[in-house]
Order: C-alpha cells, then structure tokens, then sequence
C-alpha cells in the first residue's frame, strides 16, 4: 500500500524499477500462472504433444495478452465496472481472431494442429484473471510489463511440458529426431537396441502427471508455496 | 538365528543416532525388522486387533501368491516351447524340468528387476523422507511381475515400476496412502504406454525370436475380443461366417483347461487353482477380505448372465461362468481388489466394492473390444471410487442412527 502513496508523489518512475521487475520475474517461478495459480490448465494439456506447437501457442497468449492487457488498462477508466467482462471479453476475441487468421495464413500445419485450441485463448483463465486482476487497475505500462512476465511464465511451462512429451513420447525435439528413427526398415539410434517410444506421453493424462511433477518439484523447494493442511 | 542377532546387536550403535552411520539407518532397520520383530511396544493404550505387524501380514500375501508364481513359470515354460514348436496341442506335462527350468528363466529375471527397481526407488525416497523402508513393496514387487506377459522387454518393466511407486504411491505419501493399486498401476502404464508389447497376439509367449513363423499366440481375452469385430478367430485359425464360433472357443480353451491354467496369458493369471490356494491362505489368515472376493465373483456373474440375456453373437452368448475363469478375473479379484489400502473398508461398502468391480470388469471387457481385459482398468475405476463408497456407507449409518435416536 505504501508503495501506491509513494507513487502518486512521484510520478517519474523509471521504467524498469523494482517493482516492474517484480511483475516480470514473480510470474516464472512463485506466482506462475500454471504451477501456482492453475490457470490455463486445459491448453496446456491439450497442445504440448510437441515443443513447436507449445512455442507457437505461448507466443499467441503472449500477443494476446500483451496487446489486450495494453488496450484494457488504456480503456479502465472509460469501462462502466457493470458491463467491464463484456467489454473485456470483446477485446480478447478480436485479438484471438487476428491471431487465428494469421496462424492459418502463415502456419497452415500449425494452426491444423492447434486447431480449437486457438480460438479457446478467448476463455483462458490467464487473460481474464491479469484483466481483472491487474489492467483494470494499473497504467499500461506496468500492464504491459505483467503481461510479458505471465505470458513468459505461461510459456515456460509450457515449452518444459511438451519437452518431455515430445521427446519421450515420439522420440524427437522440434521435428528433429534425438533418439533416432523408428521406421521399420531404416531404423537407427535407440531403436535398435528395442527402445520404444512411449505412447502414454502422446496422451493427455501424462501432460497432467507431468505438470504435478513439476508443481510437486516446485513445492518441495519452496516451501512458502504449501497450501496449510 | 541367535549369530545373526549378535551381528545386529554389535552393529546398531553405528546406525543409532549420532552414530557413524546414521544416515543409514533406514536400510539397517529395514533389515533387522524383515528377520526380527521390532523390539518397541506401544506405550499408550492401544487397539490390538491382532498380533501380526505389517511385514508379515506382505508376507502372507507372498506365500498365497507362491503357487501362482510356480505354475506361471512352468506355464510360460511350456508355452514357449508351443512358440517354438508350433504346436498349440502339445501335451502339458511332458518334458516336465525343461520347462520348469526355461519358464524361470523368463520369470525371475522380472521378478528380480521388480524387486530391484522397486525397492531402490523406496530406499531413496525412504532416506530423503528419513522413514525405513516400507513394507509394502514387497507384495507389489512379485504382483507386478505375475501380471506381465511373458514376453515382456525388462526395460519396460522397470520403468513401469517407477512410475508406479513414485506416482502410484510415493507422491501420496508412501506405503497406505497411494489411492490405486500400485500394481496395477505398473500394468496399466505399459498397457497405454507400449501397447505392442503389452496387448496382441504375440507377446504372450516368449521366444518370439525363436518362434515359428505364422505362429500367433493368442490368448482366450483376444480370441473373444474378435467375435465383437468383424473377422472372429479362435488360436490364430479365423472362423467362417455362420461357423459355430463359442464351439470353436470352448474347444481350444476348455472349461477345465481354463481351470487349471494351461491357456497362454499374463503369468500369474492364468490357473484359477493356484489362485484359489492362495484366496485360501488369505482368507484362513485373515488378510483378504472374502466379502471382496465373493461379491466380485457374483458381480461379474451377474454381468456375464446381463450379456447372455442380451446375446446376439458369440461373444455375448458365452456362458457367464465362462468369465470368471479365463483371462485374470480370478487373480484379480483375490489379489488386486482386496488390497486393503485401495479397497473400501466398511463392511457394506467391501460388498459393493466388489460388486460393482466385478461387475464392470465384465462390462469392459465384453462390450469394448480395444480393451480385451477389464478386470485391471475396473480395479483401478473401483479403487478411486472407494472412498465414495465408504462416503456413503457411513452417512446411511448415521441417517439410521439418528432415525432410531428420534423414535426413542
């Protein structure tokens, strides 16, 4: 609170001050959107088969959040608070349509894969929560700033999920193949020695499983983070 | 005895607090307690139920799943050399100590890797957590490798063990915490994650490599699972439209045959006998629940005569006694769901445990030909809805306590 008083007297803050800071880097690890506050959960099961589509679906949240997360906290004053969901409900879905059109334009193979899931940006908790919880409120450069650290932190996560999923799961990274190739035939690499890839983590439950894990890790190393019993 | 006590006494200072060795503690204690009975007593009142601590209550279980270990290996012997041979109707007892010798060739080293794996994964998180070594490994450890084909790749198996332990059980807490059998656990991550090796008509018999060629190993489960498709068979020969398909089935697997457990199948599962000496020692024991076992048996008969009133293709007509001795119906309704950690625990709520269970192993099993075998996805269904179960069992008892309160 006292930070606020603090800012009303001095309305030169620089850019990057500490608190701005805080917004991006508390995101990544103590308050990250997935682990901490479980948001956006479904997308992350869903698209992080392989690392690619976890990267391009980061980078659509990023952009929609960021441009959304500006735009809201320009119109916070202007929004009546009786109709601010539908208000901010239009802005998101304007933003989801660009990035949509623009994946089918320019990524035909990856808004494929996507598919639905792109147009469920619109419903991603993430966006509405930093609307709510913090455009509305703030100037938009620290909206601008918080957005980058949530879309980070959301992406992060992500990216680390369809990681394992990708490489355990079909034995490549980004399309390239690390353990080798198992068509029949040509094979070469592990697969020769009987290794076979693992189907469970093409599937979603094992995202799930693999986004405890990584909550599980992240509780086991701070402490601060257990919910009381 | 009394030299191995010696040693133990001489030892404990070092592993005792403050001692050189304490960190180790866990591991000496985890095997001075296997071979002798912990010497603290309980200090408050207590609710002595029975004497038997957990170690040997898992040791119970052990011995009951001894005669299903002994004939899953000559089984698995025997059926190798079918591999080999090519002869589905070779005589079952000749060559006697050469299959019992090849079938332990194939089965230890998985219980070895079981064990090993196992119990590594508990030893670390054992030593993290600073708690001994938990019991109950040990009877997972020699479930896990009773209900894996026989085929099955080692590597696979060990992985599947620590998935099972860390997620399955450590992650809730370690030993009578875990919500899902952890063995059956270890199986239903190798049945959806490496479906070839887990599902099929070749993995059932070892010595692929060595196997006739056109030879297909299929079981009774896959048999039947083809009469719901499109292109039904019966031990690798496919049946002709309007054939007698059940006639077909009930000759290759015969009713006594299937009894005895001479049909190919995961190892453990197969003879319904050695399954039924080891309910006997759980139930003499007191260590399974027969209520479990019972109402799981009538559940999945009750299930088997709903299909039968239903009909329409072989599968559907076969006789609902049929059920409970072919595929792993028996051993999991004694070994699986009474578990006590993962099963209901009240009284009423055993009953309908296992009722249900059964119940849905057949439902599965029959109407969903992708899952040839129920009877583990329906465990582990049953296994997370215990405690619903129990939910509701306590509240009807309370409602009819407070009922007759009222009325007083």
């Amino acid at each position: 609170m006292s930070d606020s008083v603090e800012k009303t007297k001095e309305p030169k803050e620089p850019l990057f001050s500490k608190k701005n800071k805080k917004l991006i880097t508390d995101p990544l690890l103590d308050n990250n959107p997935i682990t901490v506050q479980v948001l956006g959960i479904c997308s992350a099961l869903a698209i992080t088969v392989q690392v690619e589509q976890g990267i391009v679906m980061g980078l659509s949240v990023a952009f929609v959040l960021m441009a959304g997360n500006v735009i809201i906290s320009m119109l916070r004053n202007l929004i009546p608070s009786r109709i601010r969901i539908i208000v901010q409900l239009v802005v998101v879905a304007s933003l989801v349509i660009i990035v949509d059109q623009l994946l089918a334009a320019f990524m035909p193979d990856i808004s494929e894969k996507l598919s639905v899931f792109v147009g469920l940006i619109i419903t991603n908790c993430i966006i509405m929560g930093r609307f709510e919880a913090f455009a509305m409120a703030n100037k938009p450069w620290p909206s601008l700033i918080d957005a980058v650290g949530n879309s980070i932190g959301y992406a992060w996560i992500l990216v680390l999920v369809a990681v394992f999923r990708e490489l355990l799961g079909s034995g490549t990274l980004m399309g390239y193949q690390i353990f080798g190739s198992a068509i029949p035939g040509e094979e070469w690499g592990l697969y020769t020695m009987g290794y076979v890839n693992n189907n469970m983590m093409i599937l979603p439950p094992m995202a799930l499983i693999i986004v405890g894990v990584i909550i599980w890790v992240q509780r086991s190393k701070n402490k601060e983070l257990i919910e009381g019993h | 005895m009394k030299f191995l006590e010696k040693i133990i006494h001489k030892h404990e200072p070092k592993f005792a607090k403050g001692g050189k060795l304490e960190k180790w503690n866990p591991l000496f204690e985890s095997f001075t307690t296997l071979a002798f009975t912990p010497a603290h007593v309980t200090k408050k009142g207590s609710h002595i139920r029975d004497g038997v601590d957990l170690k040997r209550t898992m040791m119970m279980v052990i011995i009951a799943l001894i005669p299903c270990l002994l004939f899953g290996m000559y089984n698995a012997g025997h059926f190798e050399m079918v591999a080999e041979t090519g002869n589905r109707s070779l005589p079952f007892m000749d060559m006697f100590w050469s299959k019992l010798g090849a079938g332990a060739f194939i089965v230890l080293p998985l219980v070895v890797v079981s064990y090993g794996v196992g119990l590594t994964v508990e030893f670390i998180f054992g030593l993290i957590n600073g708690h001994s070594l938990h019991e109950g490994f040990l009877v997972s450890g020699m479930l896990i490798p009773l209900i894996m084909p026989a085929d099955v790749p080692l590597w696979m198996v060990a992985v599947a063990t620590v998935f099972a332990v860390v997620i399955g059980k450590e992650i809730f807490g370690g030993t009578g915490m875990n919500i899902v059998n952890v063995a059956l656990t270890a199986r239903a991550f190798l049945f959806f994650a490496y479906p070839t090796s887990m599902s099929g008509d070749t993995v059932w018999m070892a010595g692929k490599e060595k196997a006739v060629d056109g030879f297909t190993g299929s079981t009774a489960m896959g048999d039947l699972a083809t009469f719901m498709g499109d292109k039904a068979s019966v031990g690798g020969q496919a049946i002709a439209d309007g054939a007698d398909a059940l006639g077909a089935f009930t000759h290759e697997y015969s009713i006594l045959e299937s009894i005895m457990g001479n049909i190919p199948g995961s190892i453990g599962e197969t003879s319904v006998i050695a399954c039924l000496i080891g309910a006997v020692i759980l139930l003499i024991t007191g260590v399974g629940s027969f209520r479990i076992m019972v109402s799981f048996a009538l559940g999945g008969l009750a299930s088997g005569f709903l299909m039968n009133a239903i009909g329409g293709n072989a599968y559907l007509d076969l006789p609902a006694y049929y059920h409970l001795v072919i595929g792993g119906f028996a051993f999991g309704a004694i070994f699986m769901a009474t578990d006590p950690v993962t099963a209901a625990q009240t009284a009423t709520g055993k009953i309908i445990y296992g009722f249900v269970g059964g119940m849905v192993a057949i439902l599965i099993r029959v109407l969903n030909p992708a899952y040839p075998e129920g009877v583990m996805l329906a465990i582990l269904f049953m296994n997370v809805m215990a405690p619903i179960i129990d939910h509701y069992v306590v509240e009807a008892n309370v409602k009819r306590r407070l009922k007759r309160l009222k009325t007083a």
